[in-house]
C-alpha cells in the first residue's frame, strides 16, 4: 500500500528507551540476585535506637522475685535473648550464649516466649542456665512489644537502655565474634 | 518454615502454615460490630510477618493470631485506626502494612502509576505530531492494482459493518 | 534405563535445535531454499526428542522409579496414579521439561501449518524458536535436570504436597505454558520481521492466530489457577495479587493490548513498530515470570525451590532474547514504513488508548511486584505492596478501559464521529443503568465502587449486544435480513462480541463476590445452626473416614432455605500422613446467583467443631467470564480468514490477471 514518505527523518533515541529501560530492570535483577548474605525472610527491627520495651513480668524460676525494667540499662549492656523450651534452634544456639554472656561479662536476660513453666524450667535443667532473669511471657504480650516474629531472637541494648542490635534466629559459632564486637561496642 | 521442591511452579498458594481456612476464630469476634467490623479491615491491611503474602485475616499462623489479638486490644483501648497501624508498625516496621504508607521510599511506588500514565499520553501526542502528513492534507492518491485487488476481496467477504 | 535414554534425547534435542537456530537462518540470508528447507525437518525432530525425553520422565513416575531424583522427592508410591502423572511437572525440573515440550511443540507447528509463509520469514522464524528452545534446552541440561539419579536409591519417595494433588491444579501449568510459551511465536515473527525489515498486513495476518492461541490458553490458564484457590484454600478467596499470580497476569495484560494491536496492523497497516516492541515484550514478561518463579529473588507463596543459579541462567536468557530483541527493534524499527494516519477519534484510536491503559496497567503491576526488591537494595528498611495498592491503583486504570471498551467497536476507522457512536449505545446505556438499580435493590444497598462495578459490567454486556445489533441491522432492517446477515457474520466478529462480553461476566462476578460476600464463623456441636444469607445450615454429624492416602473428619451439613431441607454439604479436613500435612476441602454448593460455601475446622475440647459458611454472590461468574472470553478467542481462531489469507488474493489476482 502507498502511502505518504515523511520527509522529516524519525529521531532514532526514542526507540533505545526500551532497550534502557529493560537492561535496567534486568541489571537490577541481577544485582539483587548476586547480593551476599541475602536472606529474603530476614526483617529488620524498627526498636533499633529506641529505648528497649518493657520486659517486667513474673519470673519462670519458683520463688524468685518478678523481673523488672530495672535490669535492663542499668548500667552495662544486656542481652535479651527471647526463647522457648519447643524451639529447636534455641538449643543450638544455648551453648554459644552462654558463652557469650560469660566471656564478654553482660548481663543475659531470657524472656521465655508461650511455654509452658515446667517444660521451660526443665529445657534450662538439661541445658543450663546462663540467664541473670527470666521472665515467664506465656500469652506473648511482652515480646509482642519487642516485635518479635519467631524464635531465638536476642536483641542488645546499651548501657542507656537503647536498643543496639536485633539478632534474628539462632547465634551460631561462626557469629559468635560478630556479636561479642557489638556488645563489647554497646558497653 | 520454608519447604524446598515440593512446590508447583506458577501454580498458586500453596500454603505452608499448615491446614489453608480464613483464620478467624470464632472466639476473636468483638461485642461491638461498629468494632469487629473495623478490625477486621485492619486485619485485612495488616501482614502476617512469617508468611509468604498473606494478611493476618487470611493466616493460620500463631503471630497472626497474636496480631490479630493485639488489633483488638488496641482498639479496645480506644485507639483510632491510624494510630492501631502506628502501634504495630512501631515493634514490626513497615513491613507489616500491606497498604504501602505514603513516605519519600514510596513515593516512586505510590506516583509511578499515574505518571507514566502521563508519560504515555505524551508519548502519543508527540508520535502523533511527528507523524506524516496530517490527515486533511494527505491527497489520496489512486488505488493501486493490488489494493484494487484487495478492495474486491473485502467487498466479497464483507463483514456486515456499519460505521459512523 | 528409559531415563538414560531421555537425557540422552535431550542432549540430541539440543544440538538439533542450534542447528534449528543457525542453518534455517543463513539461509532466509542467502536466499537458498534447501537451507532454510532444514528448518522445518529439525523442528519436527526437536519435538521428538524432547517428547520422549517427556515421556521417559512420566514413565519414571508412574513406575515410581525412585532412583530418579525428582521422582524420590515429589513423588510416593501411594499417590494415584493421576496424580503420579500430573507430578510430572509438579516440580522445577518437570515443569521445565514441559516448558520445553510446549516450546518444541509450537515450533514444529509453525513448521507444519505454515507452508504458506514466505519462505524467507518461516525460515527465520523457525531459526528463531530453535534459538529459544536451545537456550532452554541448556538451561535444563546444566542447572535442572530432571534425570539425575539418586544412589542409593530410596525406597520409598518423599510424596507430592497434598494441596498439589488435584485435577484443576495439575492443568492449570499446561494451559499457563501453553499461553506463555504461545507468546514466543509472536515474538519469533516479530524479530523475523524486524530481520527481514518488513512488517505488513501479511505479516499480522500469519501472527494473529498463534497470538489468539497464547492469549486463549493463558486466560484459561490463570482462571484456572483463581477457581483452584478458591476451592481449595478455604475461605473463598481467589486473587492475592501475590507475586507469582502477578507474573501470569502481565503477559496477559500486554497480550490483549498485542492481540488487538496485531488486527490494526492487519486492516490499516499502522502502529507497526508499537506491534513489534509488544511482541517482543510480551515474550519478556513469560521470560519474567519463569524467572521470579524459579530464582528466589522474591518472597512469595508460590515460589519454587531457592536457586540463585538458577535465576542468573534465566536471567541470562532473558538478556540474550529480550536484550537481543530489544537491540533490533532499536536499530531497525525506524525504518518500518510508516502506515496512514487516523484522527484521535477512530476505531484506531480507541485500540491507541487501549493500548496505553493495558501497558500502563501492565507496568503498574510490575512495578507493585519489585518495589520490594527495589525498596530494599536502596534503604534498609522492608516495604510491602500488597492489595491495597493494586486497588488503588489498577482499579482506577480499568475503569477508563472498560467504558472505552463498548465505545471502541461503534467507531469507524481512520475517522469516526463519537456523538454518533455514543448514540448507537443509548440502549446499552439505559439497560446499564436499569442493571445498577436493579441490583442495587436485590443487594439491599451496596457500596458506591461496588455498584459502578456492576454498571461497567453491564455496560460491556451490553455494549457487545449492541455491536452485535449494528452488525446485524437489527430493527433497521426486516428480520429476515439480520437473520441472514447474522448467518453470515465472519467468525473473529462473534469472537469479539464474546470476549467483550466474557469480560463484563467476569467483571460482575469479582465484584459482586468482593463486595456482597456474606459469612458466619462459630463454634457449632451436631444439631446446632448457623445462617447465612437466607441459608441456614444445621450440622448433623461429623464422622472420621479413609482415603487412598489421607485420613479425613467429615462433617455432614443440611441445608435449608425456608424450612425447607434442599442440600447436604460434606466439607472436610484431612490429614496426609506422608507429608504430614492437613488440608480442608471446602463443600460448595454453586449456583447462577452465588456460592454456598462451607468449611468445617478444628474441633475444641468439648465437642464442637469450628464452622466458617460463605456466601459468595455471583462468584462463578469470575470464571464462567474468563472460559468465555477464551471461547471468543478460539471462535476468532477459527476464522476461515485469519488461517488462510492467500487464496482469497490468489482468486482476486487472476482476475486481475484477466484483466491485464
Amino acid at each position: 500500500m502507498e502511502t505518504v514518505e515523511t520527509k522529516r527523518r524519525r529521531p532514532l533515541w526514542p526507540v533505545a528507551i526500551p532497550l534502557a529501560a529493560f537492561g535496567g530492570v534486568v541489571g537490577f535483577l541481577a544485582y539483587m540476585l548476586l547480593l551476599d548474605d541475602r536472606d529474603p525472610t530476614y526483617l529488620p527491627s524498627p526498636l533499633i535506637g529506641k529505648p528497649a520495651p518493657s520486659v517486667a513480668g513474673p519470673s519462670l524460676l519458683e520463688g524468685a522475685g518478678d523481673v523488672t525494667d530495672g535490669m535492663v540499662g542499668a548500667g552495662g549492656p544486656v542481652l535479651v535473648n527471647f526463647f522457648a523450651s519447643w524451639c529447636l534452634p534455641c538449643r543450638v544456639e544455648h551453648p554459644v550464649l552462654t558463652e557469650i554472656a560469660r566471656e564478654a561479662g553482660v548481663t543475659l536476660i531470657g524472656v521465655n516466649y508461650k511455654d509452658a513453666p515446667d517444660a521451660g524450667r526443665a529445657f534450662l535443667d538439661e541445658l543450663g542456665n546462663p540467664y541473670a532473669a527470666i521472665v515467664a511471657d506465656q500469652t506473648g504480650a511482652i515480646s509482642v512489644n519487642w516485635g518479635v516474629t519467631g524464635l531465638p531472637e536476642t536483641f542488645v541494648v546499651d548501657a542507656d537502655g537503647t536498643i543496639v542490635y536485633r539478632h534474628f534466629g539462632p547465634i551460631l559459632p561462626e557469629q559468635r565474634d560478630e556479636l561479642m564486637a557489638i556488645v563489647e561496642g554497646a558497653s | 518454615m520454608i519447604r524446598r521442591a515440593t512446590l508447583l511452579g506458577a501454580a498458586l498458594a500453596v500454603l505452608l502454615a499448615g491446614p489453608a481456612a480464613a483464620a478467624v476464630m470464632p472466639g476473636e469476634a468483638m461485642e461491638d460490630p461498629a468494632l469487629e467490623a473495623r478490625a477486621r479491615g485492619l486485619y485485612q491491611e495488616l501482614r502476617c510477618v512469617v508468611c509468604q503474602n498473606q494478611s493476618i485475616y487470611d493466616s493460620d499462623a500463631e503471630i497472626a493470631a497474636d496480631l490479630r489479638a493485639l488489633v483488638r486490644e488496641r482498639l479496645r483501648a480506644g485507639d483510632t485506626d491510624p494510630e492501631v497501624r502506628d502501634y504495630i508498625v512501631a515493634r514490626y516496621g513497615t513491613y507489616v502494612l500491606l497498604d504501602p504508607p505514603m513516605e519519600p521510599l514510596t513515593y516512586a511506588l505510590w506516583f509511578g502509576p499515574p505518571a507514566l500514565l502521563v508519560a504515555g499520553v505524551v508519548a502519543i501526542a508527540v508520535w502523533r505530531r511527528r507523524a506524516a502528513v496530517p490527515l486533511d492534507e494527505a491527497p489520496d492518491a489512486p488505488l493501486s492494482d493490488e489494493e484494487r485487488v484487495r478492495l474486491a476481496a473485502l467487498v466479497d467477504e464483507g463483514d456486515g459493518e456499519q460505521r459512523a | 534405563m528409559t531415563a538414560e535414554l531421555g537425557h540422552y534425547a535431550l542432549v540430541l534435542a539440543l544440538i538439533v535445535a542450534l542447528l534449528q537456530s543457525v542453518v534455517p537462518m543463513v539461509g532466509a540470508g542467502r536466499r537458498d531454499d534447501r537451507l532454510m528447507g532444514f528448518g522445518g525437518p529439525c523442528a519436527m525432530m526437536q519435538l521428538t526428542l524432547v517428547a520422549a525425553a517427556f515421556l521417559a520422565l512420566v514413565n519414571a513416575y508412574v513406575t515410581s522409579d525412585f532412583s530418579l531424583r525428582v521422582v524420590a522427592e515429589n513423588s510416593h508410591a501411594a499417590k494415584p496414579l493421576l496424580y503420579k502423572v500430573t507430578g510430572t511437572w509438579g516440580n522445577h525440573e518437570g515443569s521445565m521439561l514441559l516448558w520445553s515440550l510446549i516450546l518444541a511443540a509450537y515450533g514444529a507447528a509453525v513448521a507444519w501449518f505454515g507452508d504458506r509463509l514466505p519462505a524467507t520469514l518461516r525460515a527465520r522464524v523457525i531459526a528463531i524458536q530453535g534459538m529459544t528452545g536451545a537456550g532452554f534446552l541448556a538451561f535444563i541440561l546444566f542447572t535442572s535436570n530432571p534425570f539425575e539419579r539418586l544412589d542409593p536409591a530410596p525406597i520409598a519417595g518423599r510424596g507430592l504436597n497434598p494441596v498439589l494433588q488435584d485435577l484443576a491444579l495439575a492443568i492449570h501449568p499446561p494451559m499457563l505454558y501453553l499461553g506463555y510459551v504461545g507468546f514466543s511465536i509472536a515474538f519469533a515473527f516479530a524479530v523475523a520481521a524486524l530481520i527481514e525489515g518488513k512488517v505488513d498486513a501479511a505479516w499480522a495476518r500469519w501472527v494473529r492466530p498463534w497470538t489468539l492461541t497464547a492469549w486463549s490458553c493463558l486466560a484459561v490458564g490463570i482462571a484456572l489457577g483463581s477457581w483452584w484457590a478458591y476451592y481449595e484454600l478455604g475461605w473463598g478467596g481467589w486473587w492475592f495479587w501475590d507475586p507469582v499470580e502477578n507474573a501470569s497476569l502481565m503477559p496477559w495484560l500486554l497480550g490483549t493490548a498485542l492481540v488487538h494491536c496485531v488486527v490494526v496492523v492487519e486492516r490499516r497497516e499502522t502502529l507497526k513498530a508499537w506491534t513489534i516492541l509488544l511482541a517482543i515484550l510480551t515474550f519478556g514478561l513469560s521470560l519474567l515470570g519463569t524467572f521470579l518463579v524459579r530464582s528466589g529473588v522474591l518472597t512469595s507463596v508460590h515460589a519454587f525451590a531457592v536457586d540463585p543459579g538458577r535465576g542468573l541462567f534465566v536471567l541470562l536468557l532473558l538478556a540474550i532474547a529480550i536484550g537481543g530483541g530489544l537491540t533490533l527493534y532499536a536499530l531497525r524499527a525506524s525504518s518500518l514504513r510508516q502506515g496512514p494516519t487516523f484522527a484521535l477519534v477512530s476505531r484506531e484510536g480507541g485500540l491507541v488508548l487501549n493500548n496505553l491503559l493495558l501497558s500502563v496497567a501492565c507496568a503498574t503491576v510490575l512495578l507493585g511486584t519489585l518495589y520490594p526488591l527495589l525498596a530494599e537494595a536502596i534503604s534498609n528498611d522492608r516495604v510491602s505492596v500488597g492489595p491495597p495498592f493494586y486497588a488503588a491503583t489498577f482499579v482506577p486504570l480499568m475503569i477508563p478501559m472498560l467504558v472505552a471498551m463498548a465505545v471502541g467497536p461503534m467507531l469507524a476507522w481512520r475517522k469516526a464521529d463519537l456523538a454518533a457512536a455514543l448514540g448507537r449505545l443509548g440502549v446499552a446505556f439505559l439497560a446499564s443503568i436499569a442493571i445498577v438499580a436493579l441490583g442495587w435493590y436485590v443487594a439491599g444497598g451496596g457500596p458506591l465502587m461496588a455498584l459502578v462495578g456492576i454498571g461497567l459490567a453491564a455496560w460491556l454486556v451490553m455494549g457487545a449486544l449492541t455491536d452485535f445489533a449494528e452488525r446485524v441491522a437489527l430493527f433497521r432492517r426486516p428480520l429476515g435480513v439480520s437473520l441472514r446477515r447474522a448467518a453470515g457474520l465472519p467468525r473473529s466478529a462473534y469472537g469479539s462480541m464474546l470476549a467483550h462480553g466474557g469480560l463484563g461476566l467476569l467483571v460482575a462476578g469479582a465484584v459482586a463476590a468482593s463486595a456482597w460476600k456474606a459469612e458466619s464463623v462459630q463454634m457449632m456441636r451436631p444439631g446446632e445452626t448457623a445462617t447465612v444469607a437466607g441459608y441456614t445450615l444445621r450440622l448433623e454429624e461429623v464422622t472420621r473416614e479413609g482415603g487412598p492416602n489421607y485420613v479425613a473428619d467429615v462433617a455432614t451439613m443440611t441445608v435449608l432455605r425456608d424450612g425447607a431441607e434442599i442440600a447436604v454439604m460434606t466439607p472436610e479436613r484431612r490429614f496426609y500422613p506422608v507429608e504430614g500435612q492437613s488440608t480442608t476441602e471446602a463443600a460448595i454448593r454453586g449456583g447462577v446467583f452465588g456460592d454456598l460455601y462451607a468449611v468445617v475446622g478444628e474441633p475444641d475440647d468439648s465437642g464442637a467443631w469450628v464452622t466458617r459458611i460463605y456466601f459468595e454472590p455471583l462468584v462463578g461468574w469470575i470464571w464462567v467470564g474468563a472460559l468465555v472470553m477464551a471461547a471468543g478467542g478460539a471462535l476468532s481462531l477459527s476464522d476461515r480468514r485469519a488461517r488462510i489469507g492467500a487464496p482469497a488474493r490468489s482468486r482476486a489476482a487472476a482476475e486481475l490477471a484477466v484483466e491485464a
